[in-house]
C-alpha cells in the first residue's frame, strides 16, 4: 500500500497518522504539500490529517476543501482510490463534497479531548475489515466541531446502504445517554462514501496504536487498509 | 534632533509630567533619563524608556533578589537571561522550557489574555530552536461565589485550549485553584516545553556589524500598545477600560511561524533570533543589540503593518503577536526568504547592526529615536525596596481543632471542594493526546511525555501552595519547590531543573515585598538542597486590586527525566490484595491544611515545615525502585493528606482499599488529613514488599503498612465504606455543576 499524507497550513496531526501508517505498512508515507498539484504516482491511500487547516477561522475545513491539492484528491477518489479524512480531514471531505453532510459545533459548545469508545458499525469496508461488526474499540477524540448532521434523505441512505462506519458508544457498547460526546445524529462518528473507498471520521485511531499510550484499538483500521492493497 | 527645535504637535508633544506619568515612569526615573541622554526625550524615546524600564521588562524591584537563586548545575546549558532555560537530557538532546504569566490581560479579556499567554511562551521556546512537545499551566481564580469567577474560568480555559489545540501541542498538566484573594486579579501562568539538538540552539545576541535585521511573522497592528506597562501597575475599578491594550492571539499564524522558523534555522541563515513579546519591537531589538555589544538601526517604513498611518511610537510599542526578529547571514538571504514565502509569512529587512552602540529609529528618513543601547537595559532603575518580613503564624494544635464531621463525610466534602475536585472539565478542553506521546495524562502526579520515539521521557509538573506562602513565605517557597520535585519523583523521574513564575502583590508595599523576598529565599534554599536549579522564569508584581494583594504565588514548573518511559509509576491501584505502604513521617500537621479551611472553616496556623534533607533522602530512596520496574504504584501526599491521596488512588484504578493501621499517637483526623511533607503512598504485591521496605530501611526512611487494596470501596478505620462510584460522583461532580451555572456555589 502506497500512502500519502497531505499537510495544509494548520494541519497538526500529520506526524501522528504518519507514525500509524508506517507501523501498519512498514513504509513511510509520502508528505504532500497543500499547494502541490499532484499526488505521488501510484498512491493508493490519501490521508487528510487532523488539525486546524487555515486556522479554521471560517467553517472548519471550508478553505482546505478548495485547496490546490484537493483537485487531485477528488480525481483520486473518482478513480476509486482510498481517501481517509480524520477529524479536520473529515471536515475537509464534507466541505469538498467527497462525503455528504456537515460537522457542526459540538452540542456542549466546548472543545473536547478524551478517550472515547466506538462501535464498529460495519465490517464491510477496506477500512474496517479486520474489526468485527459490533466490536467496541477505544480511540480518542479531540474536536470542537464534530456534531454530524445531514438531511433526512441522506441519513436514511447512509443507514440503508450500511455506510455508517463507526458510532459513539459506552465501553459496554450501549448507546445510552452520555455516550455521544458531540450530539452527532444517530451517534455517527464516521461515514463511508458510496463506493466505500472514502472514510471520514472524527475520532483519532492514529493516537491509539501503543499499549502505553492507552491502547492499540486504532491499529485495526490501518492494518485493514494495509491488507487491502 | 533636540528638544528645542522639535515641533510640538500631536505626534511629538511636549514631554509634560503628566505624559511621563501616563507612561508609568516615576519623576525620579524621568530625571534618570534626562541625565542619561542629556536632553528631553522625543515621544518615541519616552515610549521606548517606558517599555524597557517598566517592572515587567526591567525586573527593577526583583533583580536584586533573583540573584540569590541557584542557577547552575552540570546539566544546565543555559540559565536565566535568554528566551528560555536549556538543560541537557543526554544523547545530544536538550530540553528548553519556561513559564510566564499573563495575569492582567486575562482578567480584562480572559479568552484573548490566555491565548496570547500560551502563544508568547511557545514562541520563547521555539525561538531557541526547539520544537514544543508539551504545555502546562497554573490557574488561580477568585472565590467560586464571586460573580465574575465562572466567566473568567470559562474564558481562560477556552483560550488556553483554543491556542494550544490549534497550534498542535498537547497541554498535559497544570493546576486550577480558587481563593477569594484572586477575586480581582486572577493568575494565568503558562509553561511550554520543547526539545532541540543540544548543538542546534539559537540565542538572541547579535553578532557582526552591518548584518541585516529581519522582521518575521505576522504584521504589526495597533494592538497591545503598552501591554507591559499595564502589567506593571495595580488594578482599580477602571481597569476594564484597558481592554484595548490586550492583544489578540492567532494560533494559526503561530503554527506557521513555528514551522517556518524551524525550517529557517536549518538553512544556517540565522545569526541571532528573538521573539517579539512584551514591548514588541523595542525590547527584542534592544536585547539583541545590547547582548551582542552592537548598535541597531531600524527603518520603520519597512515594518509590515496591518494598517496605514502607524507612527514610529505605535510601531515600537505594539505588542501584536506571532512576530520574530532575527539577525540574518546576508549570504543566505534568498534561501531564508524562500522559506517564509512558502509559509506565506512576512519577511522584511527592517534595519541592520552597527558598531555605534546606539539604538537608532528612523521613519521615512527622520530620526525618531537615538539612544544608547546598553544603557537602556543596564541602566534601568534597580530598587532595593523596603520590605517587612511576614510574622510566622503559630503552630496549630490538631487536638484543639473541633472535629464536627465524621472522617468519611469530611473526605467526601473535600473531594467535592473547589480546590480538590476533579479538574476534568478543564483538561478535557485541552488536547492532551496530540503527538501521540502522552504516557501520563492530566490527573497524575506529574505528566509524562515521551521524547520523540523514546526511550527517554520528560516528567512535567507545576506546583505551589499559596496559602502556605501567605502564612510563611520562606517555608511556602521551599514547599513549592519540593512538591514539584516530589511529583516528578513519584512518577520515577529524576528532577533536573525548574522555571519559576513569581506572582506577587505591589512591591512598593513592604508587606508584599517581604512575601516576595521570603518566598525567594525558600525557593533558593530548596533548589540548592535538591540540586534543582532555576533556569528560567518570570516575575509578575502588582497583582493587586483596590489595595488588596493576591496570595503570594510563586508557581514552580518542574522538569525531570525518565531514561525509559516504560519504567514509570502512576497513582492508580493496579491489583487486588496489594500492600499499601505509607512512606515518611506523619505528624498530623493540620495548620493551613485544606481540611482546616473546608471542614473547620479556618485558615490559620503555620504551614507544614519542610525538611529538605528528609525530602531528598525519601525521594532518592523511592525513585530507583520505580526506574528498576519494581514499583509501579506511587502517589505524592499533598493537599488533603493521606485520605485524599488514597481516594485518588482508588478512583484512578477502580480498585478499593481497606485501611486498618493508621499512624498512632495523633488524632485520627489529623493522621488522615494532615499535610506533613516528604511523604508518599505506594502499593506493592506481597512478593515485592520486602524489596521496598529494605530500600526504605537502608535509606533510613520511615514507613508503615497501612492496609490492602481490593473490593470496590475505600474503607477508612471505623467508618462505613465509601464506594468507588460515590467517590467518583463527588469528585467529578462539583466543577461541571458549578460551570453549568445550576449551582449557586
Amino acid at each position: 500500500m502506497k500512502t500519502a499524507v497531505i499537510t495544509f497550513p494548520g494541519s497538526n496531526r500529520q506526524q501522528d497518522v504518519m507514525r500509524a501508517l508506517q507501523q501498519a505498512t512498514g513504509t513511510a508515507p509520502a508528505a504532500v504539500w497543500h499547494g502541490d498539484h499532484e499526488l505521488p504516482a501510484g498512491t493508493d491511500l490519501v490521508v487528510l490529517p487532523g488539525g486546524f487547516s487555515y486556522g479554521d477561522y471560517l467553517r472548519c475545513g471550508a478553505i482546505a476543501g478548495h485547496a490546490e491539492i484537493m483537485t487531485a484528491v477528488r480525481a483520486h477518489a473518482a478513480r476509486g482510490g482510498y481517501v481517509l479524512g480524520i477529524c479536520n480531514g473529515f471536515q475537509i471531505l464534507v466541505e469538498s463534497g467527497l462525503l455528504p453532510g456537515i460537522l457542526m459545533r459540538n452540542a456542549g459548545l466546548r472543545f473536547i479531548c478524551k478517550m472515547q469508545h466506538l462501535q464498529v458499525a460495519t465490517q464491510n469496508s477496506d477500512f474496517t475489515s479486520l474489526y468485527k461488526k459490533g466490536q467496541v474499540i477505544k480511540v480518542c477524540i479531540a474536536h470542537g466541531e464534530g456534531n454530524y448532521m445531514a438531511d433526512e434523505h441522506t441519513i436514511t441512505a447512509l443507514e440503508e446502504q450500511d455506510r455508517v462506519a463507526f458510532r459513539y458508544c459506552h465501553a459496554d457498547g450501549t448507546r445510552t445517554l452520555g455516550a455521544n460526546p458531540n450530539g452527532s445524529i444517530n451517534d455517527i462518528a464516521g461515514i463511508l462514501s458510496e463506493n466505500r473507498r472514502v472514510l471520514g471520521m472524527m475520532p483519532h485511531p492514529e493516537n491509539l496504536i501503543e499499549d502505553i499510550m492507552g491502547g492499540t484499538d486504532g491499529r485495526g483500521l490501518f492494518a485493514s487498509l494495509a491488507k487491502a492493497a | 534632533m533636540t528638544s528645542d527645535t522639535r515641533k510640538s504637535d500631536w505626534n511629538n508633544p511636549d514631554i509634560t509630567p503628566d505624559l511621563v506619568a501616563q507612561h508609568g515612569l516615576k519623576p525620579d526615573e524621568y530625571e534618570r533619563i534626562l541625565a542619561l541622554i542629556g536632553r528631553a526625550p522625543s515621544l518615541t524615546e519616552l515610549g521606548i524608556f517606558s517599555a524597557m524600564w517598566n517592572e515587567h521588562c526591567s525586573y527593577k524591584s526583583s533583580r536584586l533578589h533573583l540573584k540569590g537563586l541557584p542557577t547552575k548545575a552540570p546539566w544546565v546549558i543555559q540559565g536565566p537571561g535568554e528566551n528560555a532555560g536549556v538543560i541537557d537530557i543526554g544523547d545530544g538532546l536538550a530540553c528548553i522550557f519556561k513559564m510566564e504569566s499573563h495575569n492582567h490581560p486575562s482578567f480584562i479579556e480572559p479568552y484573548q489574555g490566555a491565548t496570547t499567554g500560551v502563544g508568547g511562551i511557545l514562541r520563547d521556546v521555539f525561538t531557541m530552536g526547539a520544537r514544543p512537545i508539551a504545555c502546562l499551566n497554573a490557574l488561580r481564580f477568585g472565590d467560586p461565589s464571586h460573580p465574575r469567577t465562572r466567566h473568567l474560568v470559562s474564558g481562560v480555559v477556552a483560550g488556553i485550549g483554543g491556542y494550544g489545540n490549534s497550534f498542535g501541542v498537547p497541554t498535559v498538566g497544570g493546576q486550577v485553584g480558587f481563593h477569594e484573594r484572586y477575586n480581582g486579579n486572577i493568575l494565568v501562568n503558562a509553561m511550554a516545553v520543547g526539545i532541540a539538538r543540544s548543538d542546534e540552539i539559537f540565542y538572541s545576541a547579535a553578532t557582526g556589524v552591518g548584518n541585516p535585521i529581519v522582521y518575521l511573522g505576522s504584521k504589526t497592528g495597533r494592538d497591545g500598545i503598552h501591554g507591559a506597562t499595564m502589567a506593571s501597575a495595580e488594578f482599580d475599578d477602571a481597569s476594564e477600560e484597558k481592554r484595548p491594550t490586550v492583544q489578540v492571539g492567532d494560533p494559526f499564524a503561530e503554527k506557521l511561524l513555528l514551522e517556518a522558523c524551524l525550517e529557517l534555522m536549518k538553512t544556517g541563515s540565522v545569526i541571532a533570533i528573538q521573539d517579539m513579546g512584551a514591548a514588541g519591537l523595542t525590547c527584542s531589538a534592544v536585547e539583541m543589540g545590547a547582548k551582542g555589544n552592537l548598535g541597531i538601526e531600524l527603518n520603520l517604513e519597512h515594518v509590515p503593518c496591518r494598517e496605514d498611518g502607524m507612527t514610529a511610537y505605535e510601531m515600537m510599542l505594539s505588542e501584536s503577536q506571532e512576530r520574530m526578529l532575527m539577525v540574518l547571514d546576508p549570504a543566505k538571504r534568498e534561501q531564508a526568504e524562500a522559506v517564509f514565502r512558502k509559509w506565506a509569512l512576512d519577511f522584511a529587512v527592517i534595519g541592520h547592526t552597527t558598531d555605534t552602540l546606539r539604538f537608532v529609529i528612523k521613519h521615512h528618513g527622520e530620526v525618531m529615536a537615538d539612544l544608547p543601547i546598553k544603557e537602556l537595559g543596564d541602566e534601568a532603575p534597580l530598587y532595593d525596596r523596603p520590605y517587612e518580613e511576614t510574622v510566622p503564624q503559630a503552630e496549630l494544635d490538631a487536638r484543639k481543632v473541633p472535629n464536627t464531621l465524621s472522617n468519611r463525610d469530611a473526605l467526601l466534602k473535600l473531594l467535592a471542594s473547589s480546590e480538590l475536585c476533579s479538574k476534568r472539565w478543564v483538561w478535557e478542553q485541552y488536547d492532551h493526546l496530540i503527538l501521540g506521546n502522552t504516557v501520563q495524562q492530566p490527573g497524575g502526579d506529574a505528566a509524562i511525555v515521551r521524547v520523540e520515539d523514546g526511550p527517554k521521557a520528560l516528567a512535567l509538573t507545576s506546583d505551589v501552595t499559596p496559602r502556605y506562602c501567605e502564612a510563611n513565605p520562606f517555608e511556602g517557597g521551599k514547599q513549592a519547590v519540593v512538591e514539584a520535585w516530589r511529583n516528578i519523583t513519584a512518577v520515577g523521574g529524576l528532577p533536573l531543573a525548574i522555571t519559576d513564575n513569581l506572582n506577587f502583590g505591589n512591591p512598593e508595599r513592604p508587606h508584599a515585598m517581604g512575601q516576595f523576598v521570603g518566598c525567594l529565599k525558600g525557593i533558593g534554599a530548596a533548589c540548592e538542597a535538591l540540586d534543582f536549579p532555576v533556569v528560567s522564569g518570570n516575575v509578575s508584581l502588582y497583582n493587586e486590586t483596590n489595595g488588596e494583594g493576591i496570595l503570594p504565588t510563586p508557581t514552580i514548573g518542574g522538569v525531570g527525566l525518565l531514561a525509559d518511559y516504560t519504567k514509570h509509576a502512576t497513582l492508580a491501584f493496579k491489583g487486588e490484595g496489594q500492600i499499601i505502604v505509607l512512606i515518611g513521617h506523619t505528624r498530623g500537621h493540620l495548620g493551613q491544611s485544606i481540611w482546616l479551611k473546608e471542614i473547620a472553616g479556618q485558615e490559620k496556623g503555620a504551614p507544614p515545615p519542610v525538611d529538605l534533607a528528609l525530602e531528598r533522602k525519601t525521594g532518592d530512596a523511592i525513585r530507583p525502585l520505580i526506574q528498576a520496574g519494581d514499583l509501579t504504584t506511587v502517589h505524592d501526599l499533598s493537599d488533603g493528606g493521606l485520605a485524599v491521596a488514597l481516594a485518588e488512588m482508588v478512583m484512578a484504578g477502580g480498585i478499593g482499599a481497606q485501611i486498618d493501621a493508621l499512624p498512632q499517637g495523633i488524632p485520627v483526623h489529623a493522621a488522615l488529613f494532615g499535610e506533613d511533607q516528604a511523604r508518599y503512598v505506594a502499593a506493592v504485591p506481597g512478593k515485592s514488599l520486602k524489596k521496598l521496605l529494605q530500600a526504605l530501611d537502608a535509606a533510613g526512611v520511615p514507613h508503615s503498612a497501612i492496609g490492602t487494596t481490593g473490593g470496590d470501596a475505600l474503607i477508612l478505620p471505623g467508618e462505613k465504606p465509601i464506594s468507588v462510584m460515590e467517590l467518583r460522583n463527588k469528585h467529578e461532580g462539583w466543577l461541571p455543576k458549578y460551570m453549568s451555572g445550576k449551582d449557586s456555589a
